[in-house]
């Protein structure tokens, strides 16, 4: 199991597709995104990775918390979360996980918090039918009903489903599947809607009903190791470079070369053609 | 300009699009790509275009309305559509609204939109 992500909700848009499908996407942004804090089985009885992202001022942040991001030698972060990963999936403290953590076609679980909607009557908060417009309903339209029987049992079951607070708590939407990513800019477009509102915090994660697949990146996407392939792909074009440079080198000694040497030889057939007649006059002559 | 608008001004600049310049009350042909089983063709619909909507975006559509057989038909097209293959105006409208949907109730010569004579082509650089 390895480390989520935490990402900004920057809002929806739509890809047009070559085949003339839309495809109506969530476009989700990884700010700054670094591992703060490990937790590990012998000192915390576990193993999990403390996330944060976005940047807060320093000014703002309390004390404990500065002193808490200085200890792991990042920036103080805006929003913080825990993920539980399996100990080989450990990511060392600093680390900055990129969007390439998750590739085109993966299907992920986005969690948020859900747009509040305050106190909601029975018919927007359980889908209610309300009561009929006309023979006889007076000013009460879109109550809920009964709400239970009558003597026996003489009270209202708890959990009855009735008017109350609406929204503005943590919804995961599962096996939403990921369109695009954008390692420059740090961007996940996710197909269909995530819970919260634009600029809410999101976690995403693997999704827990679909097998994992087999291309995911372990531990997890990191800039360090993506600026090491570049480093070391840089670094082999240049050797490659080095040694095309060198060969055209050789090819062009030997080429230069392979010239002197006809040069010479035709010299060399030059002069002995003069001499040949030469020979032949004197072996005529004899 | 904000990420979103970012991303869709490159969606809209990789699409490579030409959009002719048109209002509601052209009369206009869209030319839309069809899918029957594996082989795609090409089917024009003409009428007259009695809305567009969201401007220059990416979610933008224009709404076009014809009579056929006697019913009057109006279809939707996203503006930016990768089934559309061309749109190309026929005949340029003088009208006073935005959203022609009065037409909805008309029929026959009550129905009719006046030519723009004096129609005039936007600048290469401002369209």
């Amino acid at each position: 199991m390895r480390s989520g992500v935490i990402a900004k909700k920057l809002g929806m848009t739509r890809l047009f597709l070559e085949d003339g499908k839309q495809i109506p996407v969530t476009v989700l942004q990884l700010d700054n995104l670094q591992v703060v804090a490990q937790r590990t089985a012998d000192k915390d009885g576990y193993t999990a990775v403390q996330l944060g992202a976005g940047t807060a001022k320093a000014k703002r942040t309390t004390a404990a918390m500065r002193g808490h991001f200085a200890k792991a030698n990042v920036e103080p972060k805006r929003k913080i979360a825990e993920f539980r990963v399996t100990p080989d999936c450990l990511i060392g403290v600093g680390e900055e996980i990129t969007a390439d953590h998750y590739f085109q076609g993966q299907y992920v679980d986005v969690a948020g918090t859900s747009i509040g909607k305050g106190f909601a009557g029975a018919m927007k908060r359980h889908n209610f039918g309300g009561l009929r417009a006309s023979h006889g309903v007076s000013i009460s339209h879109r109550s809920h009903g009964s709400t239970g029987q009558c003597q026996d049992p003489g009270k209202v079951f708890k959990g009855k489903k009735m008017a109350g607070h609406l929204g503005a708590v943590r919804v995961t939407t599962q096996n939403l599947q990921v369109m695009r990513t954008d390692s420059d800019r740090g961007l996940i477009m996710v197909k269909g809607a995530v819970p919260g509102s634009r600029g809410g915090w999101v976690t995403v994660k693997d999704a827990v009903k679909k097998p994992v697949p087999a291309n995911v990146i372990l531990p997890a996407a990191l800039r360090s190791a993506a600026e090491a392939a570049r480093k070391a792909a840089e670094e082999a074009a240049a050797a490659a470079a080095a040694e095309e440079a060198a060969r055209a080198e050789a090819l062009a000694a030997e080429q230069a070369a392979a010239e002197e040497a006809a040069l010479e030889a035709a010299q060399a057939e030059i002069s002995a053609d003069a001499e040949t007649p030469a020979d032949g006059g004197e072996k005529n002559e004899g | 300009m904000n990420l979103i608008a970012q991303i869709e001004a490159e969606q809209i600049a990789a699409l490579g699009k030409t959009i002719p310049d048109f209002k509601a009350g052209d009369t206009i042909r869209v030319g839309y790509k069809v899918t029957e089983g594996t082989r795609s063709r090409v089917q024009n619909y003409e009428g007259v275009c009695i809305s567009r909507r969201g401007g220059s975006t990416l979610a933008a559509s224009f709404t076009v309305r014809k009579i056929s057989f006697g019913e009057g038909v109006e279809r939707m097209f996203p503006l930016y559509s990768t089934n559309i293959d061309s749109i190309e105006v026929v005949r340029r409208g003088r009208v006073r609204r935005a959203k022609l949907y009065y037409l909805r109730s008309r029929r026959g010569k009550s129905a009719r939109i006046a030519e723009d004579s004096t129609y005039k082509a936007l600048d290469a650089a401002k369209s």
